[in-house]
């Protein structure tokens, strides 16, 4: 049976079961989000409004043996940028939406009635949009255990907490991951979108499902065991990522001078040694937690973790970098369980660990919040935020909205969406990436960090301008490509580093659809998804006058390598000459 | 001028096991990173070196350490 389009409508509450147009035949991931949301949705719509539209699509191998393959797309135009988004995630919802063979699933319109939340589940024959009263006002963990109960274990879950029910611009749309854990569709209030819809949940049917067809099986699964041989090789995802988690990055990244602390005024933080991967390792081990966890099925990596309390009681899993950064060098928190207590609840309520993080480095600033006050901020996302109060309204709209209500300058913000991790003055490639992305500053969308600071792909000296523009073009033109797939992004540190790689995974897309794209074809798809969704982007009013960063980056000095933004317009304007 | 140069080591990630974290050592005048490596005997068989710094700044391993200077020392990590 062919892949189908599933079509909902919140409207009349209706659905319909499409055949695929063939334009979209060869498109997945966010290959297809893109494409859908710039051909069906006006780009001045108002992006909680009934002409927005979300688009959920899994990547082209989701759903095969292909090792790393279990990302899931999804598409709207954000209400924290006002630009396009395309945001994937892990979890079992790819895969199991590809076995059903659910091309995309696109949902448009807002009910009338908004007086209630609905369920949406999908069959391979049927769509059911159900009132769920008895789950409004919950948070994520509740609708996870309801919907378990209701079908199985194995049911595929999206779901919203209450500040995605709020429409707040830091709320995620959070996905079941196969130990019933969360992981996070996060950056530019996607959960928002969700709440504007009236949508609690979405399940998909995980036990009438077949197993994905291959044009070519024995191609495929040669092709398969070379891939997955790469990505267990390479010393970054087979050794690194598994021992420490991404969280192995703050050391390295506060040597170099690119690791954000205090909101953005210095480039390394007192507290990098007690909140480094290398002290979580080490607590993870002595108390009896897992350092290697996957966040779906075929993940071979398994950068995620489980990290208990000192008395071996489960804290948290996903425990990722930029959390652990926002929280504890950019926000001040010096202890690590802390932070994984904020992070627990942030997963049950949905909401983003940059944008929340950030967020809480402006509301110091703006006098809200003691520097490193971590009792505090648990209390304010459990109590305020949860709750909607006037106070977790302000925290709730992101930090770009927090700024503008108290009159600072020192905003660490792209087309509003918080910047991640890096420093842009610091590692400029990865600045670069941040101004230019159509999605906002987001750190994946382009990981100049990699050749910056990693030694991944060659080097290019962080603190220079030279070749960085090219750098941030080429990476993000393969990131978009990559993203198409349904492969995780760390596949790039193979990628850039192993020559055999990248040729395997184009090989397994030919095998399975028995086509015969060549990686200049990958290359032209990555730089048209790019161009598609630059352009909604102008449609949308962000100009290249939003390819900027905040203006305090260009004449506040960063310590400790008192580095400053220092591009031009027309450098910046370069990146889309191709 | 002292024949001797007085440098901090960091070591990083699975460097740690069985070393240190962080330690002050003496060092001949115009000794470079790789004496510095054979000095402290990583496992490089097993964990390449990925990245170099030498007081925040990336550095290649014939670099000619000077008094004072602080050497960070990293295998190939990654996250995202
Ligand atoms: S490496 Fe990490 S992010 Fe990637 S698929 Fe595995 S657990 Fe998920």
């Amino acid at each position: 049976m062919a892949d189908k389009v599933y079509r909902v409508n919140m409207s009349n509450l209706s659905y319909k079961i499409e055949e695929v147009p063939a334009h979209w035949m060869g498109l997945g991931g966010r290959g297809l989000t893109s494409t859908v949301i710039a051909e069906e949705v006006d780009p001045e719509c108002h992006p909680l409004g009934p002409n927005n539209k979300m688009v959920f699509a899994p990547g082209l191998l989701s759903g095969t043996t292909a090792a790393n393959s279990g990302r899931n797309s999804l598409g709207t135009k954000s209400p924290l940028t006002g630009g396009i988004k395309e945001s994937n995630v892990g979890g079992t919802m790819a895969g199991i939406m590809a076995k059903l063979g659910v091309k995309a699933l696109i949902i448009e319109g807002i009910p009338e009635d908004d007086s209630t939340f609905y369920h949406i589940h999908i069959t391979k024959d049927n769509v059911m949009i159900e009132a769920v009263p008895e789950l409004v006002g919950k948070d994520n963990f509740f609708v996870l255990d309801a919907m378990e109960e209701k079908y199985n274990k194995k049911v595929a879950v999206m779901t919203i907490g209450r500040p995605g029910e709020m429409k707040m611009l830091i709320s995620n749309i959070s996905v079941r991951d196969p130990k019933g854990k969360l992981r996070s569709h996060g950056r530019g209030g996607v959960g928002a979108v969700m709440g504007s819809k009236k949508i609690k949940c979405i399940t998909v049917d995980a036990e009438n499902y077949k197993e994905v067809t291959y044009a070519a099986p024995e191609k495929f699964k040669e092709a398969s065991k070379i891939f997955t041989k790469a990505l267990q090789e390479n010393p970054i995802s087979g050794e690194g990522l598994p021992a420490f988690g991404t969280n192995v990055l703050v050391n390295i990244i506060n040597e170099a001078g690119g690791l954000p602390s205090h909101n953005f005024r210095s480039g390394s933080s007192e507290n990098a040694e007690a909140i480094c991967g290398e002290t979580m390792a080490e607590n993870i081990k002595e108390r009896h937690g897992s350092t290697t966890h996957g966040c779906h099925a075929g993940c071979v990596i398994q950068c995620s973790q489980t990290y208990n309390d000192k008395d071996g009681n489960y804290l948290t899993s996903g425990f990722e970098y930029e959390m652990i950064w926002a929280f504890g060098a950019n926000f001040g928190i010096s202890d690590l369980d802390q932070i994984a207590k904020i992070d627990a609840l942030m997963y049950d309520l949905g909401v983003d660990a940059i944008e929340t993080g950030v967020t809480f480095g402006v509301a110091v600033d703006a006098g809200l919040i003691e520097f490193g006050d971590g009792l505090r901020a648990f209390e304010i996302l459990e109590k305020e935020v949860a709750n909607g109060t006037p106070l977790g309204r302000i925290i709730g709209g992101a930090a770009g909205n927090l700024g503008k209500l108290y009159g600072l300058v020192r905003v660490p913000v792209v087309k509003n969406q918080s910047i991640p991790a890096y420093e842009p003055r610091a590692i400029k490639g990865q600045g670069i990436t941040y101004v230019t992305t159509p999605m906002g500053a987001d750190h994946t969308a382009g990981y100049a960090v990699a050749t910056n600071i990693l030694n991944s792909g060659g080097h290019i000296d962080p603190l220079q301008k030279e070749g960085q523009v090219e750098l941030s073009r080429n990476l993000q033109i393969a990131s978009a490509a990559v993203d198409s797939t349904g492969m995780c992004i760390f596949v790039a540190f193979p990628a850039l580093d192993d020559p055999k790689c990248l040729p395997a995974l184009i090989d397994m897309i030919n095998a399975r659809f028995g086509i015969n794209l060549t990686a200049d074809d990958v290359t032209n798809l990555g730089a048209n998804i790019l161009k598609t969704e630059h352009e909604f982007n102008i449609k949308a009013g962000l100009t290249s006058a939003t390819d900027r960063v905040p203006e305090f980056m260009k004449y506040e000095t960063l310590p400790p390598t008192n580095a400053i933004w220092d591009f031009t317009n027309e450098e910046i304007d370069e990146f889309w000459n191709f | 001028m002292p024949n001797k140069i007085k440098v901090t080591i960091k070591l990083f990630a699975q460097y740690r096991e069985g070393k240190f974290k962080i330690d002050k050592r003496s060092y001949e005048n115009n000794s470079t990173i790789k004496d510095v490596l054979d000095d402290i005997g990583l496992d490089l068989g097993k964990y390449p070196i990925g990245v170099l710094m030498v007081n925040g700044r990336h550095v290649k391993e014939d670099f000619a350490l000077e008094d004072g200077q602080i050497l960070a020392i990293f295998p190939k990590v990654g996250g995202g």
